[in-house]
Formats: structure tokens, sequence, C-alpha cells
């Protein structure tokens, strides 16, 4: 399959991107890694007029330490997340996440930015942006603003970036002290999940003090769990409790019927999973 | 067979590396996509997004005005030429063979037909002025639930055919009300066969370039031969005006045993810009438009005694042609027809088939084709029995299966088996297999109640390969002969060329017929190359399916090998000065019996032969040979095949611990192809038992068009296997040889199927559908303890949805 | 109409091209590098893997415009002086390929992974090459072949741990 035609600019710097982006008029899409956009453009699924690609932008790769949290440019890829030192020591769950996605080869190309942006809520790495409490940092022609992980998502593929907009980096804090797990449930390795949980949990002297979850394909964005995560607050770090608590995992989500699972499947997928994500999370 | 039997077998049985790889591991390969010639246009296709409508209006003249574009065509502008898709296996008198335009003309009856096309400069300008087509549809009603569309009344998917059943064929065997009669047990099931989707990796491709009145026609294909005989007889163009070529073909499994319908029109369009034209399918093209494989439904009824004597075994089969009959599709399940009794023995079988037109893709050969339905079906019911009777499944199979003393053995179904020994190759795998303590490791983890729960799946199978003695087949109506053809020149320095009428696309004929020939005529191995794939240089064959190169085509080599060593003798004889049958050829020399030393070797025989200077009187001078074999029998390959899966019963995951399999296809050529062919014929079939389904959805559309719906296994899901094999040979050739195409493939899928019922039967489950996705298996167990959550109000297509028809509870008996 | 300049195999090529048109379509249509085939539209198959800038893509996902001023290795490309490259020959030594069509791809996947990780275990090889897909061999031998080349290309740090280990044999 063969894309349909569109213009093509590779700014060199994230002033003339945004630029491009505005004079595109809605009808442009940034391009980073393109590993879920190219299939797209392949599939005549979406018809840009103009691709704005990133790629040639300096500074929007990379990690940086921030002191409480990493600041990674948006055009960092999944296999620099993978091996980035500082994110494996300070951010081990998107480092764990990020090495579940796709293949080495669409590591290679696919990044964060493109990954939280794309907001396909059966990606990996945006249900892991949830439950990590991260913030997007967005450029738009009037200067940047910074928006919270959970807030940014609005639906099915659906943002609150403006069209005139670019993820210019994420800030992801550190949780020095926790232990977080990603599990990913798939009919195939190359598969997308059909359900998959992110978790983070602090355990002081045997009791949960705090637990963050996120849910991947679990409704039309990634979710926070979060009657899982008041339900154990509090509670000590055994099976039972985390198996109490992970049976709240579906409460107000609307997971989808689709050709990997349906919705009552996916419901009992995200409480055995969550279970397991916790377990795994504290050294169970 | 000839007097002359050379002794020496360096070559055959060796595990030679292949002559092939050289070209593929370097990318110096000639794929039809791969072919540029001085003036190529590209042809794009629209495709119907219906599933069933009556063409109101087809506009091209827009597309034609579009950059890049020299021609569009709807499927009018072909009406008077285009013919109709063949069918060659009218299975009955009375079938029905619906006209099949290979461009849709009046009707579309399944979504991805052709309704128009266009030619343009470059795939890019091409696939653009698609969009500028116009095409309006009056909807008519999609057919897609086989039981429905047999039904009385039913809509139908071709008005002018008056019903939705193509065929109808019984074979009946033995007193099966007797059998049924006095039966202590009868166990009835209905399995489903879901619809698959071959999916070789390389898309279909033609290039078609007129010159003059004549065609050459390059074609990711199975069967130049077939093709070119078939474009002869559809399109009216004499068959001695065409060329086809199968250049390098990236697999088939079925799929590319085919006369389609981009095929023909690119013929057609070649002949009518008088221009070279080149098409290659995108992969969501080919899910679509591709044949599909398999797509059943079995009601099986089988009668045994208390013992597990097996009485009678009645098969009754709904089969999915799809919208229409392509080459050899109401044959399929035919093949499966004498596999249902598979190695046992019983006193009546009845195999009762009805073949079914729906608004879907037409189904067709694929890998095995008909023979794993039957052996899925039969070891399916085997492990049933064996549950019913709570004997071990291994222990019913050996109490039923042909002793290794009985054979030459006559079946039920009508099939004479030469040779086999099921209880060697089983004696073997449960020892590699290690059977005893696996079932003790089940015991204990159903004891313990662990969530993991531990299955043994058993899959004793045998096949028909080496398709086909031409009797039988035209005895089956179907179109055309089983032989095979090669030929042997050679050449004046003493090497050696072999045209064959097999077409290999990653069999390996280039490597195992070097062997073949090597020991037969005592020439090196490097020495010889294979000629095959083109009509010009190899002018006569049948090609490749059905586990038939090696038992058909590869006996065809030997035995043109043995002509020349006829037509040598004399010739040797001659330079010897010595009486013909006073020598004796081996090593590739020509001794005088007595006196070993002095030798003329094949290769003098030959050079001497080009020269023509000296020859026996009123020979002709030339030892090339031309020979044609017809097999007087199928051969039978068996095997023991066993597979140990772990469930998660609590999320339904199925893992593969161990699969061991014990394969007997007689004498080997080279084990090293034999053991890749069994790897990949595993992969499929463990396949088709956990992840492959093709699925329309309620309006048929097929929802599986990429690769991200429709599941192929990648390295990360399938185990290491455990391989090997005992050898009796065939008695029907004189290499021994059984064929090992389809083995791994028709095996594989009840062994993992069985394993995973096996672990959760004790939890009450005695079925789940194929493929064994998490979800079926967490469901059937969730059924099974009643403790299962009713689904959620789901959309039309929500998985599982009517790929075979049957939703997850639709065929349930 | 876009400006390019890549390396191709050694070879350096400057074109100017549709914005639209796939690395892949550059590299078959315009440069006649063939031997890298296309098997699917979504990126799931990695027929056409080839190593950009020394590592691994799949060119059906990446835009010609995109590789400017990059270096491209494509199977044509692997064998030097006519020698073949460890993986090649460890395809051909272990049978680890029946048709062929996924082979360039596999081979470039391969010889990524191991550049990555030159010591894989046979589920670290598996895992790698999950972005490849084979219909013909059911992967074994392909595993075989992987470790085969990995045992011939990185003989020497196989054996210094061992060393290092204080010789328990």
């Amino acid at each position: 399959m063969i894309p349909a035609e569109f213009t093509y600019t590779a700014p060199d710097s994230l002033d003339a991107a945004v630029e491009a982006l505005r004079a595109s008029d809605g009808d442009g899409m940034a391009l980073a890694g393109g590993q879920s956009l190219m299939p797209l453009l392949r599939l005549r699924l979406a018809y840009p007029e103009s691709l704005i690609d990133l790629g040639r932008v300096p500074d929007l790769t990379g990690v940086r330490d921030d002191g409480d949290h990493l600041r990674i440019g948006a055009m960092t890829t999944y296999a620099q997340i993978v091996t980035d030192p500082l994110v494996r020591a300070e951010c081990p769950l998107l480092a764990q996440a990020a090495a579940t996605v796709g293949d080495p080869a669409i590591r290679h190309r696919g990044t964060l930015g493109g990954a939280l942006a794309h907001a396909d809520p059966a990606g990996d790495l945006p249900a892991v942006a949830v439950a990590l409490g991260a913030e997007l940092i967005l450029q738009g022609p009037g200067g940047t603003r910074v928006e919270a992980a959970p807030d940014f998502f609005v639906d099915y593929l659906s943002t609150t970036r403006g069209p005139d907009e670019l993820v210019v980096a994420v800030r992801v804090p550190k949780l020095p002290g926790w232990g977080t797990h990603y599990a990913k449930f798939s009919r195939t390795a190359q598969a997308w999940a059909i359900v998959a949980v992110a978790a983070a949990v602090k355990v002081t002297g045997g009791t949960i003090e705090e637990a963050r979850v996120g849910l991947t394909n679990m409704g039309p964005t990634p979710v926070r769990a979060r009657e899982v995560e008041s339900s154990i607050q509090g509670a000590p770090a055994t099976r039972e409790a985390l198996r109490a608590a992970a049976a709240h995992a579906d409460d107000g989500t609307q997971p989808p019927s689709d050709l990997h699972g349906q919705a009552d499947y996916r419901r009992h997928l995200a409480r055995e999973l969550t279970e397991r994500a916790l377990a795994a999370a504290v050294g169970l | 067979m000839t007097a002359l039997e050379p002794e020496t077998t360096h070559e055959i049985g060796q595990a030679r590396r292949r002559k092939e790889d050289a070209r593929l591991i370097t990318g110096r390969t000639n794929w039809t996509d791969n072919i540029q010639l001085p003036g190529l246009m590209h042809v794009a296709f629209l495709r119907s997004p219906q599933a069933h409508a009556r063409i109101t209006s087809v506009d091209v003249s827009a597309a034609k005005e579009r950059p890049g574009v020299i021609a569009a065509f709807s499927g009018a502008d072909f009406a008077a030429e285009q013919g109709s898709l063949p069918c060659a296996w009218p299975v009955t008198e009375d079938i029905v063979i619906p006209d099949h335009p290979p461009m849709a003309v009046d009707e579309v009856c399944y979504v991805g037909e052709a309704v128009a096309c266009v030619v343009a400069r470059d795939r890019y300008s091409a696939a653009d002025a698609l969009d500028a087509i116009e095409v309006d549809y009056e909807p008519l009603p999609p057919v897609l639930n086989m039981e429905e569309a047999v039904a009385e009344g039913a809509a139908l998917v071709h008005a002018d055919k008056g019903t939705n059943t193509s065929f109808h064929f019984v074979m009946e065997n033995g007193d099966m009300d007797a059998a049924f009669a006095g039966a202590d047990v009868v166990i009835d099931r209905t399995f489903v066969q879901q619809r698959l989707i071959p999916a070789a990796m390389e898309p279909r491709a033609v290039v078609c370039a007129p010159v003059g009145d004549e065609y050459t026609l390059w074609s990711a294909t199975q069967i130049p031969h077939v093709l070119r005989v078939m474009l002869a007889m559809v399109t009216g163009i004499p068959e001695h005006k065409l060329r086809v070529i199968a250049p390098d073909v990236g697999g088939g499994f079925g799929s590319k045993l085919q006369v389609t319908a981009e095929e023909v029109l690119a013929l057609l369009i070649a002949k009518r810009l008088g221009r070279p034209v080149k098409w290659t399918e995108s992969r969501s093209e080919g899910f679509m438009t591709t044949h599909h494989g398999r797509d059943q439904i079995q009601h099986l009824r089988l009668a045994a005694d208390r013992d597990g004597r097996l009485r009678g075994f009645h098969v009754r089969l709904l089969a999915d042609m799809g919208a229409y009959l392509m080459l050899v599709t109401p044959g399929v399940p035919l093949l499966g027809a004498f596999m249902f009794n598979a190695i046992y023995k019983m006193d009546a079988y009845t195999f009762d088939c009805t073949g079914v037109l729906t608004t879907k893709m037409p189904t067709d050969a694929y890998r095995g084709a008909g023979r794993p339905e039957a052996t899925f079906g039969v070891e399916r019911m085997m492990d049933e029995l064996a549950a019913e009777l709570a004997m071990d499944p291994m222990e019913l199979r050996r109490r039923n299966w042909i002793a290794h003393d009985e054979f030459p053995y006559d079946t039920v179904s009508g099939l004479t088996y030469d040779s086999g020994d099921y209880e060697a190759a089983t004696d073997k795998a449960m020892a590699l297999f290690g059977y005893d303590a696996l079932r003790k490791e089940q015991e204990r983890r159903r004891s313990e109640g662990d969530p993991v729960q531990l299955g043994l799946g058993i899959s004793t199978f045998t096949e028909m390969c080496g398709l086909a003695p031409s009797r039988v087949l035209g005895s089956l109506a179907y179109g055309a002969g089983g032989w095979e053809n090669a030929q042997i020149r050679m050449l004046p320095t003493g090497k050696v060329e072999v045209v064959t009428g097999s077409s290999a696309h990653g069999q390996g004929h280039e490597t195992a017929w070097s062997q073949i020939v090597a020991d037969r005529l005592g020439i090196p191995f490097d020495d010889i190359s294979v000629i095959h794939g083109d009509t010009q240089s190899s002018p006569k064959g049948m090609d490749t399916y059905g586990s038939r190169s090696l038992t058909v085509g590869g006996i065809a080599v030997f035995n043109a090998c043995d002509k020349v060593v006829e037509k040598a003798k004399r010739v040797a004889a001659h330079l010897m000065e010595a009486p013909e049958a006073d020598l004796e050829f081996s090593g590739g020399a020509f001794r005088v019996r007595g006196t070993p030393e002095a030798s003329t070797t094949i290769q003098e025989v030959a050079l001497a032969t080009f020269a023509a200077h000296d020859l026996p009187d009123g020979m002709e001078p030339s030892l090339d040979s031309d020979a044609t074999f017809d097999p007087e029998n199928f051969s039978f390959p068996h095997g023991t095949h066993l597979c140990a899966t772990e469930v998660d019963t609590r999320t339904g995951e199925v893992k593969i611990r161990s699969y061991v399999c014990v394969d007997d296809i007689g004498k080997v050529v080279n084990p090293l192809i034999v053991e890749g062919q069994v790897h990949g014929g595993l992969a499929q079939g463990i396949a088709q038992a956990l992840y492959e389904e093709a699925v329309y959805d309620t309006d048929g559309n097929l929802t599986t068009t990429t690769m991200a719906d429709y599941l192929l296994p990648s390295a990360m899901d399938l185990p290491e296997f455990t391989t090997d094999r005992t050898e009796t040979p065939a008695t029907t050739n004189p290499l021994g040889v059984k064929g090992v195409g389809e083995a791994g493939t028709i095996a594989s899928t009840p062994a993992v199927v069985n394993a995973v019922i096996d672990a959760v039967r004790h939890l009450g489950v005695d079925d789940i559908h194929m493929p064994c996705t998490p979800e079926r298996v967490w469901r059937a167990v969730h059924d099974a303890e009643g403790r299962a959550r009713p689904p959620e109000d789901l959309p039309p297509g929500a998985a599982g949805g009517l790929g075979s028809v049957n939703t997850d509870e639709g065929a349930s008996s | 109409m876009a400006r390019v300049s890549v390396t191709v195999d050694g070879v350096r090529c400057d074109d100017d091209v549709e914005p639209r048109l796939l690395l892949v379509h550059y590299l078959r249509d315009r440069l006649g590098k063939v031997g890298t085939p296309i098997g699917c539209d979504t990126t799931n198959c990695g027929a056409c893997t080839v190593l950009l800038d020394g590592v691994s893509v799949k060119s059906c996902s990446v835009l010609a415009v995109q590789a400017d001023g990059s270096e491209i290795t494509t199977i044509e490309g692997l064998a030097e002086n006519g020698e073949l490259h460890p993986v090649q020959r460890a395809f051909h030594d272990q049978h680890a390929l029946q048709c062929g069509y996924c082979t360039p791809g596999m081979i470039m996947a391969s010889v990524d992974l191991l550049r990555d990780n030159p010591r894989p275990s046979e589920g670290e090889i598996r895992e790698g090459l999950e972005g490849n897909l084979c219909r013909c061999t059911g992967y074994q031998n392909i595993v075989r072949a992987v470790r085969q080349a990995a045992d011939e290309m990185a003989p020497a740090s196989a054996e210094v741990p061992a060393q290092a280990s204080g010789g328990a044999a």
C-alpha cells in the first residue's frame, strides 16, 4: 500500500516546526518516529496535506536529570529509553514497558513523544505515563505549557494537544523506593496488548503507603485504576490484600470489545493482571 | 525399474546444504516484483467494499485523466474475452459451478472482488487513480452462515443457480446401522475448522509481456504448467503462444496453487495495450483476495465397544466454498474423505459433505488441504472417546490402529496403505516425550488445584501424499492427471542439466534432485544443475503441491537417470569393445564384469556421444532422456505427535511446554530439508490451533486484513521442537519415499488442541473452538464452572466473529 | 519533489523523490536494490528490514526523505569482498531458510541483534527476532543459525569471562 500525496518539511528548529504546523492550518501532521503513522498513511487511513518531520529538530532527544524527575525529550526513541541508565535507575517502569513495544526495529524509530501524542489506548506508554503521573511539555505559537498525563488524553487517538502544538518533552517523576511492574497480556509477541497494567507501589514497613495503577486498552484513553489505588492504601503488602484491591481494577472502565477480546474478558484480565502487577511491584 | 542398479549412495541421505541458498542469503533473487522491463506499466485494482451487490454503474473516465495513467478498465471492458475462472474439480455430476468472471461485471459476491483497474506509469500513480473511479452498487443480502445458507428460503449468493448448495457428496462403506445399533458408546461432537489465510511471505505478483502475438507471463505461482494450460483455455489465446515463468517464488502453501483473476487480467491488459504490465498485491489486498483455507463445520458421530474397539464413524461436513469454485475448491474437503478413518480399523465409515456457497473469498488448497481437517476430526474424537471410556488416549489408539504386520492394508475408505509402523513411531515418541512423568505431573497439578494446569495431547496421524495416480484422479472427476515429468540433459563436458516439472518455491528441489542424480549417474553433486519453473525450458509438468514433488517428480528424475544409463551403456560397450551384457555401472563408470581396472566414465561416454564419431550402428547421438512417472498408489507418511501444554486457567493463556514428533516419511533424500519441512509444518499447524482465524463481520467484511489482526506466530510464540524419524520405506516407488511437506501441519493441530482440552477436561471442558485463544480458553473454563459473567452487549463482529460462521456459542453440539 | 542524499551499500546516491516515497520503494524501484523485499503494510513482517545508520529499521515504515544524509546497509551490501557475513553463512549452514523471502530481513535483524547482544540466549534470540515473520521454517533453524553466528563472531569474548571466573572448567 502506498501513502497519498503530501508535502514535506523537515524544520531545523523547534520554532520553525511549530510555525510549519501552524501554517498547515490543521491539515498538517507532525512526524516523529512514524511507526504508528506510517501504516496509517500506507493504508490511507490518514490523509494529511503535509508532514512536518521532527527528525531534524535539535534538542528533542535525550534524558536529563531534573532533580525530582527526569526530563525526556519527545523524540527519544523506545530503544534509547530501554537502555538509558538514568531511566533504568530512576524510572524502571518506563524502561520495562518500552521494551515491550513492537520489536527492535520499531523501537529504533518509535518515540516517547510520538506514542503519547498518538494516544492509542492500546499503546503501552500512555498507561505508564498516567500511572507515573508524568507531565507533558507542549510548545505552540504562544509558548510552552505543561499538561499532566491523565488530563492530556481526551478520547481514542485524541488529546488536548492543539493543532499547532508539539509535545517537546515529558517529565517523569522519579519514585525512589517504589516498586514497579508492567504486566502485559497479548495473544502473540507482536500483537497489541489485550490489556496491560502499569503498577507502582510504595511499601513502608510491610504496609502499602501508596499505589498507582494505569491500565492499557481498558477504554478510549489510558486510565488510572483509582479504586484499586484507594482501596489498597494502608493495606498490608500481602497477596490477599492485593487481590482484594485488584478486584476493583475494572471499576468505571469502558473496555472495548474487538477481535482480540470482549469487554467482559478484558475486565477479568484487568483484575487478574492488576493483582499480578502489584504483586511483582512489591516483590511477592 | 531397470536391471541396472547403481550401488553408489553417497548423496541420498546426506544433509547437503542447499544450492538454492547462495542467491537467497545475498539478496540476488528474482521475485516477480523484482522484474523490470522497458515500458513496464503498473496495474492497480479497485475492489468491492460490498460483500454482495449488483453493480449498477462503473465510471473509469476520471481515472483516465489522472497523471501517469494510460488506461482504466471496468469489468464490462473485458466481458467479451475474460471467460470464467476455472474449476478443475467438479466433484459430482450435478455440482453447481457459478460463473466466475475475473473482473466482476454485473454483481460482486465477496469483499475484495475486482470491479475496475487502472494502468499507470508507476505504482504510486496507479494507486492514486483508483480514487477517481466511480462505482454504484445496489446492495444484496450477504450470505455468511453455512447452516443458514443451506436452509429453505435462504438468500442466495447466485440467484440464477437457485441454491447455495454447490454439491452433496456421499461415500458409504460398511453397514453403518449395524455399527451404531450394537455400540456400547456413541460420541457425538461438532467441531469447527476455522477459516485460515495461507499468508505466504511473498505476496502474489504478476508480470505479463507481449511480444507480437506471443505472451510471457511471470507469476508468483506454484503451478506454471497448469497455469499455462488454463490461461489458454480461459482466454482462448493459443497455448503455444503462451510462456509462463515461475521465477523465485516466496512460499505458497497451496495459496499459489491457483489460476487467479489477476493473472488472467494481466494477460488481457497486456494484450489490449500491447505493453508489459505488472501487478503486485499489497498484504491487506492479499488477505482479502488470495484464496483462504479450511472452513468446515464437522458433525461427527463415533460408535465403539466398551473396550474401545471402533465400530462406525459417521462424518457429515459443511464446507464453505466461498463465493465461487476456484481451481480445486470443491475437491479440498474430498481429500479428507479418505482420511477420517486415519490409521484405524473400523467396520463402517460414511463421509457426507455439502459444499456451501457464501459471500466470502473462495477457499481452496492450504497446506494439507482436506487432510488436516480430517485428521483433526478423528484425533479429537479419539480423545473424546478415551475420556468417555476413562481409558488412556494412547491405549485407545493402540487398540484400534493397523498393526505393523497387517500391511498392506485395505482401509474402510477404500485405500490400500502399503506400509507403516505405528508402534515403532509411537514408542520412540513416547520415550522422547517422557509421557509417564508428564502424566504424573498432571495428576499432581490437578490434585493441588494449580492455577496452571498441564495437558497432554496426542495425534497419531497418517496422510495420503504423492498426488496422485491419474486413474484415481479420473475416478474422482479431477480435470487432469497426477504424473510428473523429468528430463536429463547430458552435456558434452560431463555436466548434467536436470529438467523437472516440479516447481519449487522453498522446497529445495535443486538440492534434492541433484542428490538423486548424483547417485544414479555417479556424477558430482556440484556438476548438476536443475532447471524448473519455465514452460519454455521445462515444458512438461504438473507442478508442486500435495507433498507430491519427491514421490512423483523425484521418481521421474530417478527414472530419467536410468534411461540415460541404459543409453550410455550401449555406447560404453561399443567403446570398450565388450558385450553390453557384461558391463556393470557403478560410481559413474562402466566396467566389464571381472575386470574392474578398465573403466569408461559416463562423462567420457557423454563426450563421445557429443562427438558422435564412433557410435553403435543405428544409435542417435544423444544420451538425453525424458521420463514421465505416474504413481500406482498414494504414499502414506505417518507419525506420532505429542504436545504438552500449560494452561493458565486464570487468564486462559496456553503455553506449549514441549512438542515431540516422530514422523515416518519412508526413505529420506536430505534429512536437513526434511527436518526443515517438519518444523515449518508444525508452526502452521500450531498456528491454526492457537493463533490464526480469518474473521468476517455480519456485513461480510473481512476484519482480519492485516498482520496486526490476523496473527501469525513469531519466533517468540513457538517452542523448540523435538523431531525424530522412523523409516518404513514406501513400497510403491523405487526410492521408498513418502513425502513430507504437509505432515507437520496435518498432525500438529489436533495434538495441540487435545493437549489444551486435556489440561482443563477435569474442570468440565470438552471442546474449545480454534484458535484456542486465551479468551476462549478462559471462557470455556469459566462456563464449565458456571462462574462466567455474561458477555456485555457486543458490537457486530466482535471477538470470535463470523470467520467460521458460528460464534463460540453457535456450533456446540 | 525533495532531494535525498544517501549512501546505500557504500554507494552515494543523490535523487529527487516524492516526499511520500517509502524508503523500500526508493531502494527497489529507483536504485534497483531489489534484494530487500516487501511483505506487509503494517510493519509486522520485517521482510524489508535494513540497517539505517547501523541499526535495524523496517524500510517500509521510513520515508526516503527521512533517510536523507544516512548510511543504509541492505542484504546486498552485507558480504564484503565476496566473503559472506557470518550470519549469512550460518543461515546457509543451519538451513535457516526455505523460500527465502523473509531471509534478507531476518538476516539484517539478526545482524542487529548480535550488534546489540553478542552472546544472546535462545530466549533473547527469539525475542530479538519477534519483528520478523517467517512462514516456512518454524524459526528453529533460524535460532540455531544466530547461535552459530554468535559463536563465530564473538568467540573471544565468550572465553574471557570463563577465564576471569577462576577457571571453573
